[in-house]
């Protein structure tokens, strides 16, 4: 798959966060990651499409979430794209500091960064981009298993 | 598969069987209707039996952060029961593994609550 690019534009429902779980898990496995890796890329693009839905675009039915998939020489890189106001870093919390533990939300981002390789967040005015890459290993060009 | 949830009386505690995912949408509110409801009912020991869960994710998390606290803030105890290792290296990587009481035997777990 190395240099191929896979785009979507989904809707800001949580069927676009169940699809966008489904699409990762499969291009994940097509890219020969094994099933822990599967299981956190699916998982950090999951997380990053609830923020794009709800808090980025607020379930507003006139802005989509871009969804986009590449597979580089050495990474899978996932891109998720919202159209809302833009997310203020500052005010993610560490959800592991011990006045925060028994809060009931803002573990999304920690989780992504814990499963993937690399995060990227890009917030502005017109969106927030958040980019996932996850490093290949021990594979060959099209999802095969390098030989010995 | 969206979370499915059963709860049976095992010495006065209430046993609640969940399988599929607890997930943002469906899967949060089934468990959250489930807590509120026995401890409505005056139920307030409360053992949840991950076993069959085998995906949690962040919202799942605050919604199991949620019944703990809830119970709680209401003279109640919730804990867990036989978690996965999804579930479980999940709230070792949350550090909510020092929070909750989690076991793994149901009769032992029984037994614990006061």
């Amino acid at each position: 798959m190395a240099g191929d690019r896979f785009s979507y534009n989904l809707d800001s429902t949580l069927e676009t966060v169940d699809q966008a779980e489904q699409t990762a898990s499969r291009i994940a496995s097509e890219n020969g990651f094994d099933e822990d890796e599967v299981m956190q890329i699916a998982m950090a693009v999951r997380e990053a499409a609830v923020n794009a839905v709800l808090h980025g675009n607020a379930y507003d039915p006139g802005k989509k979430v871009k969804l986009e998939f590449e597979r580089t020489s050495n990474d899978l890189v996932i891109t998720i794209r919202d159209q809302g106001k833009g997310m203020d870093m500052a005010r993610i919390p560490d959800p592991l500091a011990p006045e925060n533990l028994l809060k009931t939300s803002g573990r999304g981002i920690f989780l992504i960064r814990s499963f993937m390789d690399d995060v990227e967040i890009h917030p502005s005015s017109t969106g927030t981009e958040i980019k996932l890459i996850k490093h290949v290993h021990g594979m060959a060009e099209g999802g095969k298993e390098a030989s010995q | 598969m969206n979370l499915k949830v059963s709860t049976r009386q095992v010495d006065g505690v209430s046993i609640v069987d969940c399988s599929g995912r607890i997930t943002l949408g469906e899967g949060s509110v089934v468990l959250r209707d489930t807590v509120k409801d026995l401890l409505g009912k005056g139920q307030k020991k409360i053992l949840l039996n991950l076993a069959d869960v085998n995906y949690i994710d962040s919202s799942g998390i605050g919604e199991l952060v949620s019944a703990y606290t809830t119970a709680k803030n209401q003279g109640g105890e919730l804990k867990l029961l036989k978690l996965t290792k999804k579930v479980h290296d999940l709230l070792q990587i949350t550090k909510l593994y020092t929070v909750f009481e989690v076991k793994d035997d149901e009769a032992a777990a029984v037994k614990s609550f006061r």
